[in-house]
C-alpha cells in the first residue's frame, strides 16, 4: 500500500491515453465477442487492432467509444472510465465509423458545423476550426457541396475531418479505407500520417488490410476470437517469424533433407507449393535449392505483416481443414 | 451549454433537410387539400354542420390530420438515421440522449408547422378566417405536434426497417384520425364511438382549433389545453425513455 502511494505521488501522470484491462463483451446466448482483452496506448501512438472479420475489433472499439456497455473488465480513455464517465470519454475522442455516418443532404460545411455545436466548440472559433480541418483533408473548395455529390473517398475524408474538429485526444478509425480504391487509400494514409505528425494525437485503427497496418501503425495487436493473440511493433512481429519467406513451386520436394538445416525455421507444404521460413535466406538459398530437387519456380522475399497475420490467425484453419501433415 | 447547442444542431439539421426535399414538402400538403376539395366539397354539397359549410367544418380537422400524418411518419427518419449510422455520430457526441430526442422533436414539430402554415394560407378558399386567434392556433398546434412527433419517434426507436415502420405507423394513424371528431360532430354518436373519441387526445386538438377558427367548441380551450399538455408531456417522457434504451 505504502509503496503504491509513494509511487503514484512521485511518478508523472500516466501517459497511457487508452488503458484496457480484461475487457469483455458477452452477447445474448453466451456469445463472447470480446473475451478479456487488455492493451494500452500511449500519447502520440498509432495503434492497430487487426483481426479477421468478426474477431471483436469493432465491438472493442464501440465499448471504448461508450456505444456499447462492457460485460466485464475496465477501460479508460484519457484517464476517464468508459462506464462511469461516458460524457468525459466522448469529449476526449473522435470517431470515424466503418460506414458513412454523415448526412448526405447537408453540405460538408453544415455537417461540420452540426458536429461543432454538439461538441460545444465555442462559436468564436468554430469557423476557424472548420476551415482548418477542411484544409487538412483538402476539401476546402468542396465545403458548400452536398455530401451526396461527394465520392466515397471524399466523404471518408470529411468524416476524418469531423472526427478531429473538437480536438480529441484519441482518434478512432474503424476500417478507414474499407471499400475504397487503391489510389484513395493511399491518399487517406497520407492524411493520417500528416495528422500524426501535426496533431500528435493517439490513434486506434482497426483494419484487416495488412499493408495499411504496416504503413501506419507503431504497434499492432492481433485479435482473434475475441482474444489478443499478440501485441508488438510491426518490425518486431516480422522479426519474430525468424526469417525470410521462400516460396517454391515443385512436384516432388525432398523435405526431410530441409528439416536438417538449422536455419530453416518452418516448412509448410500445400499441394505443389512449399513455403519456407528461412534465416538470412539470401545466403542459404543455394544450399536449399541444391538438395530440394527440381523446382518450377522460386520466390524469395522478406516477411510481411500478412505472414505474421497468417501465423497467428490462419494456422488453426489450415491444420483443421487442410489435412496436411 | 453543450446540451443547448446539441439541441439546436439537431433541430437545424432536420429543418434544413426537410426544406431541401421540396417534393416532400409539396406531397405532404397534397392529400390534405384533396380531402378538403374533393371530400369536403363533395359531401359539403349535400350537408352542412351546425350552420357551417361542411368544408369549413372539417378544415381544422384536416389540419390536425396533416399534423398526424407528417409527425408520425417523421418518426421513420429515426429508422433512416440508424441505417446510415448518422445516429451513432449523434449518440457518441457528449450530449444526453434526451437532448437528441428533444432536438428531433423540435425538428419534426417545425416540419409540421411549415406544412400547416401552407394549408393555413389557403384558409380563405375554404371559407375560414383565422384572424387574431392565429397566435393561439399556433400555440395549440405546437403542443399537439410535440405529442404526435414523440409518438412517431417512439415507434421509430423500436423499429429496424422503414417497412415495419409504415405498417405500425398506419395502425396508429388511422384510428387517431378517424376517432378525433375531425370529420363529424360528436353529438348523437353511439356510445362506443363517443367513448373512443373522448379517449383520443387528438379530439381536444381538433376541438381547440375548431373553436379558435370557427367559434364552435365542445370542451372549451382550458380543457383542451390541459389534456393536450398532459398528452405532450407524457409522450416526451416516454420518448426520452425510449431513446435512452434505444440500440444502435
Amino acid at each position: 500500500m505504502v509503496t503504491e502511494l509513494v509511487a503514484s505521488q512521485l511518478s508523472p501522470p500516466s501517459a497511457d491515453m487508452v488503458k484496457v484491462s480484461n475487457l469483455t463483451k458477452i452477447y445474448k446466448g453466451n456469445i463472447k465477442a470480446v473475451d478479456g482483452v487488455s492493451f494500452s496506448i500511449s500519447e502520440g501512438e498509432v495503434f492497430g487492432l487487426l483481426g479477421p472479420n468478426g474477431a471483436g475489433k469493432t465491438t472493442t472499439l464501440h465499448m471504448l467509444a461508450t456505444i456499447l456497455k462492457p460485460t466485464g473488465g475496465e477501460a479508460k480513455v484519457n484517464g476517464f472510465d468508459v462506464v462511469k464517465q461516458p460524457g468525459k470519454v466522448r469529449e476526449s475522442i473522435g470517431i470515424v465509423f466503418q460506414d458513412p455516418s454523415s448526412d448526405e443532404l447537408l453540405t460538408g460545411y453544415e455537417n461540420l458545423k452540426m458536429h461543432a455545436l454538439m461538441y460545444g466548440v465555442p462559436s468564436s472559433i468554430r469557423r476557424q476550426r472548420i476551415d482548418e480541418v477542411l484544409q487538412l483533408v483538402d476539401l476546402t473548395d468542396r465545403r458548400n457541396d452536398l455530401l451526396k455529390h461527394y465520392s466515397g473517398g471524399m466523404r471518408r475524408r470529411l468524416e476524418i475531418a469531423r472526427g478531429l474538429l473538437h480536438r480529441p485526444k484519441v482518434l478512432f478509425l474503424d476500417e478507414p479505407t474499407l471499400g475504397l480504391d487503391p489510389q484513395t487509400r493511399e491518399h487517406i494514409w497520407e492524411y493520417i500520417e500528416r495528422l500524426v505528425k501535426e496533431e500528435r494525437l493517439s490513434i486506434i485503427i482497426t483494419t484487416h488490410y495488412m499493408d495499411e497496418a504496416d504503413k501506419l501503425c507503431d504497434r499492432i495487436a492481433i485479435i482473434d476470437h475475441g482474444v489478443v493473440v499478440v501485441n508488438d511493433t510491426p518490425g518486431e512481429l516480422k522479426r519474430r517469424l525468424g526469417g525470410d519467406i521462400i516460396k517454391i513451386r515443385m512436384k516432388t520436394p525432398n523435405l526431410p533433407m530441409l528439416e536438417s538445416f538449422p536455419y530453416v525455421k518452418e516448412i509448410e507444404a500445400r499441394g505443389e507449393e512449399i513455403t519456407l521460413t528461412v534465416e538470412e535466406a539470401g545466403s542459404h538459398i543455394q544450399e536449399i535449392l541444391g538438395v530440394i530437387g527440381k523446382v518450377d519456380s522460386v520466390d524469395l522475399r522478406p516477411p510481411t505483416l500478412s505472414d505474421v497475420f497468417l501465423k497467428y490467425t490462419g494456422r488453426q484453419y489450415q491444420e483443421q481443414g487442410g489435412g496436411g501433415n | 451549454m453543450t446540451e443547448l447547442g446539441g439541441l439546436y444542431a439537431i433541430w437545424e439539421r432536420e429543418v434544413r433537410v426537410y426544406l431541401r426535399e421540396r417534393s416532400r414538402v409539396l406531397s405532404s400538403i397534397v392529400s390534405p387539400i384533396l380531402w378538403l376539395v374533393v371530400y369536403g366539397g363533395g359531401l359539403g354539397s349535400q350537408i352542412s354542420v351546425s350552420g357551417l359549410s361542411y368544408q369549413a367544418y372539417i378544415y381544422p380537422g384536416i389540419i390536425v390530420m396533416a399534423l398526424i400524418f407528417s409527425s408520425v411518419f417523421y418518426g421513420a427518419s429515426i429508422v433512416w438515421d440508424k441505417k446510415i449510422d448518422f445516429l451513432k455520430e449523434v449518440l457518441v457526441a457528449p450530449v444526453r440522449r434526451s437532448t437528441a430526442f428533444l432536438g428531433k422533436v423540435a425538428g419534426g414539430a417545425t416540419d409540421g408547422l411549415i406544412q400547416a402554415s401552407i394549408i393555413l394560407l389557403l384558409s380563405p378558399f375554404f371559407g375560414v378566417s383565422v384572424g387574431l386567434n392565429l397566435v393561439l392556433v399556433y400555440m395549440y398546434m405546437i403542443i399537439l405536434l410535440v405529442g404526435l412527433v414523440s409518438i412517431g419517434l417512439i415507434i421509430g426507436s423500436f423499429m429496424e426497417s422503414s417497412e415495419g415502420f409504415s405498417l405500425i405507423g398506419g395502425f396508429i394513424i388511422f384510428p387517431l384520425f378517424f376517432l378525433s371528431g375531425a370529420l363529424f360532430p360528436l353529438t348523437n354518436l353511439p356510445d362506443w364511438l363517443l367513448t373512443l373519441t373522448l379517449a383520443n387526445p387528438l379530439t381536444y386538438g381538433v376541438d381547440a382549433l375548431r373553436g379558435l377558427m370557427l367559434g364552435s367548441y365542445r370542451f372549451g380551450l382550458f380543457v383542451d389545453f390541459s389534456i393536450l399538455l398532459t398528452f405532450a408531456a407524457v409522450m416526451v417522457g416516454l420518448g426520452s425513455l425510449a431513446f435512452e434504451h434505444m440500440k444502435v
